[in-house]
C-alpha cells in the first residue's frame, strides 16, 4: 500500500463516510489517495456518489447531507477539523475545483481578466495590479489562451465553451494548488474540445505537479487521461485500479458490466445491459449493493458486505469473487463481426426529404438536405452541437419551423408541419425526445399519457385502450406496475421506456430518436439500443440523431454527418468509420474517446 | 392529492397553520353570524355611541344598533365579494394568459399591450372611476375589482406557461395533433394550477383591503345595511367615546387580510421548498 511507497500521497482519504440528516448513507468507508502528478478519476453512475466523494475534498456537502466520520489530509492538514476562515484560504489555494458547466461557473458581468485577479486578490492581498499580471499572463498561456490584454478583456460569453473551460482551469491552476478536483470537466463540450482540454489537463497537472481527482461517467474519456481508475457503485468503492489493467482485465463484476454496456467507435458490437437498476440511498440491503445485478452473486454476498482488499500494490478491490480478472469482449473480433451485418433489402424508401432548408428568423440553419429511410433501417444523423440536427429532426416531425422543401412520405406528400398533416400519416411517424424527465407529462399517470395518445388516433373504447396500453408496456418491457404510476417515481431510463410505449401505441412506420440516451447512464443506454434494435429487426425505420459516434456504430446501418447545416458525408456506417474521406469526420471519428482504439 | 396529505401538511407549517385558521375562522364568523346575531343589525336598541353591557357585548354605535350584532351580519358581503372578485379574475386571467403564452406572437403581443393599459390604471382610481360613472351594484363592483386584479393574473400564467410550452411533453402532444383545447386545458392548466391558486390567495387579501377600504368611502355597500369597512367609517366620530364600534370590524377586516395572506405565502413556501428558519 502507500507505506511502501516512498514519498507520501498528496491526498489521504481514510474512512470518509457521508450520509444525509436523516442518517441515509449516501457514500460509506471510502479510503484512498492520490500522489504528486498523479490523476485519480472517480467513475460512476448517477446516484455512485462519486460527486458526493469530490464536493467532501473540498469540505463540502450539498444542502441536507454531512460528513459523519473519516479523515482528510491533503499535505498533512486535516481538512475536516478546520475553522470557516482556515478553509476559506485552503480552497482555491491548496485544493481547487474545476465545475462541470463553466456558462455558469463564470460570473457573466466580470471580464476574463477580472476573474483571474480576483483570485490573486482573495489570496495573495499582498501584490498590486503589477505584480499580479505576469502571473495571470502566465497561466493564460499555460492553458493554450492568447496572453494579451483584448483577450483578457473579454466576457464569458465571447469565448468558446471549450475557452471558458480553459479559464476555469486556469482559476484553479493560478495558485498553484496541491490537489486539483475536476467535476465532469468536459460534459459540456463537444468531442473535438473535450479531446484537446483532456490534453491540457494532463500537461498543466504534470507541469504543476499536482495531483487530479477527476469525476466522469465517461470510462471512454477516463481512460485518456487517468493514471489510476476507482469504480464507485451505490456509495461504495467497488475497485481501484491501474489503467493499464482496469481496461483490459477488470476484476469487478461492475466493471465489467460497464465496459461491456458501453458502445464503442471502434468496434461493432452490441452494447450487453446490466440487468436491474441502482438501488437508491436508503434501499441498498446489508449485502454487497451489486449483488442482485451480479452475474457472479453467490447466497455469501447478499448477506456480507465485501470489504476492500489490496490485490497488489496499485489495485484494490471489494468483491468476494476475487479469483480471477474477467475476459472481455476482444476487439480483434471486430473485422470478422462487421462483415455479418446484415444488408437491407432493396425496398423502397419509405421517407424522402427533398431539399430541406430552414431558418431561424433570417438564418439559415439547414441547406438542401435530402436524405432517405427504408423500412428496417436505422440512419444516425451525426454532427456537432450548431450542425443542425435537431432541426432536421423536427421539421421530420412536424414541428413549428420556418423550412423550404418537400417530403415525401410512403408515396404521399407530407406536409411540413404537423397541423397541416392528415391523423393517418401522423401517427405513424412519431418523435423520441433528448430528456426523458421532460417529455412526459408530471400531472398524468402512465396509463393517461398513453391511452390518450391511442384514443386520440384510433377512437378506442375503454377495454381496447387498456389492452393496448398492457401491450405495449409488455414490448418495452416494463412491468404492468407502471401504468398506475406518475413520471417522478420512475427512473431516467424507465421513463425513456415509457416514451418509446408512447410513441410505438401509435403504431409508427418511422421512429426519430433525438439523442435519446445521452442523458442515462451507459448501462441503461444499452437496454434503450437493444430495444431499439429489436423494434429495428420488426421492420420499423429508426432516425437516430446523435453525437456520440460509439452509438452510431453500434446500431445505425446508415450515416450521414452533418456540419454547418450541410450533408457533408454519408455511406454504410462501418465504411464510413473506418475510411472517412472529409477531413472534419476524419477529425471527428480521432477525437472520439474510444475504449479500444490503440491510443 | 388526498385530505389526509393537506391536513398533515397544515398542521406541520406552522405558517399555513396560522393562516388556514385565521381565514377559514373570519369565514365562519360571516357566514353564519347573520344567523346567531342577537338582534337585528337595523334594530336601534339603545343609546347612542353607549358602552357595553348585558344587552350588546361591543356596546352601541352612532345610532343605537347593537354593534355585536352588526359585526356579525357585517361580513358576508365583504367575504363573498372579495371571493368572487377574486376568483372571477383568476379564471379569466388564467385561460387569457395561457393563450397567449401558448401561442406566443402576434396573440401574445396584443394581449400584453392591453393588459399593460389596464396596469397603468391605478386600481382605486379605475375602481371609483367606474362607481362614480355607473353606480355602485355590488356585482358591478366585483365585475371592477376583478378587471383591475386581471393584468397580474394575465401575466403570471402567461410566464409560467411559456416556460411549460417549450416543455417536450407539450411538443409531443403538438406532433399527435391534440387540439389546442386539449393542450390548454388537460396538459398545460395542471401544470400551472398550484402557482395559480397562490396566487388567488395574493388576490384575496388585495380584495379585502379594496373592497372595505371603498365602503370606508361610502363607495360600497349601502347604508344602512351592516359592512365592516362602512362600520369604521360611520363610528369613526365616536372613537374616544366607544372604540369597539370602530376596532372590531377594523380587527376582523385586518385579520381576514392577514390569515390569506399568510395561507398563500406558506403555500407558495412550501411549495418552492423553502425551509422554514430554525
Amino acid at each position: 500500500m502507500t507505506s511502501v511507497q516512498p514519498i507520501h500521497p498528496v491526498l489521504k482519504v481514510n474512512q470518509l463516510n457521508i450520509a444525509l440528516e436523516n442518517g441515509t448513507a449516501l457514500v460509506s468507508d471510502i479510503s484512498f489517495d492520490v500522489h504528486a502528478g498523479e490523476v485519480l478519476a472517480l467513475v460512476g453512475e448517477s446516484g455512485s456518489g462519486k460527486t458526493t466523494i469530490a464536493m467532501a475534498l473540498l469540505a463540502h456537502t450539498r444542502a441536507g447531507a454531512r460528513i459523519e466520520s473519516g479523515t482528510i489530509l491533503i499535505d498533512n492538514i486535516d481538512l475536516l477539523s478546520l475553522a470557516p476562515e482556515k478553509l476559506r484560504a485552503i480552497r482555491g489555494g491548496l485544493v481547487s475545483l474545476v465545475a462541470q458547466n463553466p456558462a455558469m461557473a463564470l460570473n457573466p458581468l466580470r471580464t476574463i481578466g477580472q476573474h483571474l485577479h480576483d483570485v490573486l486578490k482573495a489570496h495573495r492581498p499582498e501584490l498590486n495590479q503589477h505584480q499580479r499580471q505576469p502571473q495571470v499572463n502566465a497561466i493564460i498561456h499555460d492553458v493554450g489562451l492568447p496572453a494579451d490584454q483584448r483577450f483578457l478583456d473579454r466576457f464569458p460569453h465571447q469565448l468558446s465553451g471549450g475557452q471558458q473551460q480553459r479559464i476555469l482551469l486556469g482559476l484553479a491552476f493560478i495558485l498553484r494548488p496541491k490537489l486539483i478536483v475536476l467535476d465532469e470537466p468536459t460534459t459540456a463540450l463537444d468531442v473535438s474540445s473535450q479531446a484537446r482540454i483532456l490534453n491540457t489537463i494532463r500537461d498543466l497537472c504534470k507541469r504543476y505537479d499536482a495531483a487530479a481527482v477527476y469525476v466522469s461517467h465517461d470510462l471512454a474519456v477516463v481512460k485518456q487521461l487517468a493514471d489510476r481508475v476507482m469504480v464507485l457503485y451505490a456509495g461504495r468503492i467497488a475497485e481501484i485500479s491501474p489503467r493499464s489493467s482496469l481496461f483490459t482485465q477488470p476484476r469487478h463484476p461492475y466493471t465489467y458490466g460497464l465496459l461491456e454496456a458501453i458502445p464503442d467507435i471502434a468496434l461493432r458490437r452490441a452494447p450487453k445491459p446490466i440487468p436491474g437498476q441502482t438501488a437508491a440511498p436508503g434501499h441498498r440491503g446489508q449485502g454487497c449493493a451489486f449483488a442482485p445485478r451480479c452475474f457472479k452473486a453467490s447466497q455469501a454476498c447478499l448477506h456480507k458486505q465485501p470489504s476492500l482488499l489490496t490485490l497488489d500494490e496499485q489495485h484494490q478491490l471489494a468483491c468476494l469473487n476475487t479469483s480471477v480478472p474477467l475476459r472481455l469482449t476482444q476487439p480483434d473480433s471486430l473485422h470478422n463481426e462487421s462483415l455479418i451485418q446484415p444488408e437491407i433489402a432493396n425496398t423502397l424508401p419509405i421517407l424522402h426529404m427533398h431539399q430541406i432548408s430552414a431558418f431561424y428568423g433570417k438564418q439559415p440553419v439547414l441547406h438542401d438536405i435530402s436524405l432517405e429511410v427504408a423500412i428496417g433501417e436505422c440512419l444516425a444523423i451525426v454532427g456537432q452541437s450548431g450542425s443542425g440536427k435537431t432541426t432536421l429532426a423536427k421539421i421530420m416531425a412536424g414541428l413549428n419551423i420556418a423550412a423550404t422543401g418537400r417530403i415525401n412520405f410512403i408515396g404521399a406528400e407530407l406536409p411540413l408541419r404537423a397541423s397541416y398533416r392528415a391523423a393517418e400519416q401522423r401517427h405513424k411517424i412519431q418523435y423520441i425526445f433528448q430528456n426523458p424527465y421532460q417529455a412526459l407529462n408530471p400531472r398524468q399517470t402512465i396509463k393517461e399519457t398513453l391511452s390518450a395518445a391511442a384514443k386520440h388516433f384510433f377512437k378506442l373504447d375503454h377495454a381496447a385502450t387498456a389492452l393496448m396500453v398492457a401491450e405495449v408496456l409488455g414490448k418495452v418491457s416494463l412491468p404492468e406496475k407502471v401504468a398506475q404510476q406518475y413520471p417522478r417515481e420512475l427512473s431516467g431510463g424507465e421513463l425513456q421506456r415509457v416514451a418509446i410505449a408512447r410513441a410505438l401505441i401509435c403504431q409508427p412506420k418511422l421512429l426519430i430518436c433525438d439523442e435519446i440516451t445521452s442523458a442515462l447512464d451507459v448501462s441503461v443506454q444499452a437496454n434503450i439500443l437493444e430495444l431499439l434494435q429489436s423494434l429495428q429487426q420488426d421492420g420499423l425505420a429508426i432516425i437516430f440523431v446523435t453525437h456520440n459516434l460509439g452509438v452510431v456504430r453500434s446500431i445505425a446501418n446508415r450515416v450521414m454527418v452533418l456540419h454547418q447545416g450541410s450533408i457533408i458525408e454519408s455511406g454504410h456506417v462501418d465504411q464510413l468509420l473506418d475510411h472517412p474521406t472529409v477531413d472534419y469526420t476524419k477529425r471527428l471519428i480521432q477525437d472520439s474517446p474510444s475504449l479500444f482504439a490503440a491510443a | 392529492m388526498n385530505i389526509s396529505a393537506w391536513t398533515k401538511k397544515i398542521r406541520q407549517n406552522s405558517q399555513i397553520g396560522l393562516g388556514f385558521t385565521l381565514s377559514a375562522g373570519i369565514l365562519l364568523l360571516a357566514l353564519l353570524g347573520p344567523w346567531l346575531a342577537p338582534h337585528s343589525p337595523l334594530d336601534l336598541v339603545g343609546p347612542r355611541y353607549g358602552s357595553p353591557d348585558a344587552n350588546a357585548l361591543l356596546g352601541y354605535d352612532y345610532l343605537g344598533h347593537d354593534v355585536w350584532s352588526r359585526l356579525l351580519s357585517g361580513g358576508l358581503s365583504l367575504v363573498w365579494m372579495s371571493i368572487a372578485a377574486s376568483v372571477i379574475a383568476l379564471v379569466s386571467g388564467a385561460l387569457i394568459g395561457m393563450v397567449a403564452g401558448f401561442f406566443r406572437g402576434r396573440i401574445d403581443q396584443t394581449i400584453l399591450w392591453w393588459s399593460d393599459v389596464f396596469l397603468a390604471f391605478p386600481n382605486l382610481i379605475l375602481i371609483l372611476l367606474v362607481v362614480a360613472m355607473l353606480g355602485r351594484d355590488p356585482w358591478l363592483i366585483v365585475i371592477i375589482v376583478s378587471i383591475a386584479f386581471l393584468p397580474g393574473v394575465i401575466r403570471l400564467s402567461r410566464s409560467i406557461t411559456l416556460g411549460i410550452a417549450q416543455q417536450e411533453y407539450i411538443e409531443a402532444t403538438t406532433m399527435m395533433g391534440y387540439s389546442t383545447y386539449r393542450i390548454l386545458l388537460r396538459e398545460i392548466l395542471p401544470n400551472i394550477s398550484m402557482p395559480l391558486l397562490i396566487h388567488l390567495g395574493t388576490m384575496l387579501s388585495w380584495a379585502v383591503g379594496i373592497l372595505a377600504g371603498l365602503s370606508f368611502l361610502g363607495y360600497g355597500v349601502e347604508p344602512p345595511a351592516a359592512d365592516w369597512g362602512l362600520m369604521v367609517n360611520e363610528n369613526r366620530a365616536g372613537l374616544q367615546i366607544q372604540p369597539y364600534a370602530v376596532l372590531a370590524p377594523a380587527i376582523l377586516i385586518a385579520l381576514f387580510a392577514l390569515g390569506t395572506n399568510l395561507l398563500a405565502e406558506g403555500l407558495g413556501r412550501a411549495q418552492s421548498g423553502i425551509k422554514e428558519a430554525r
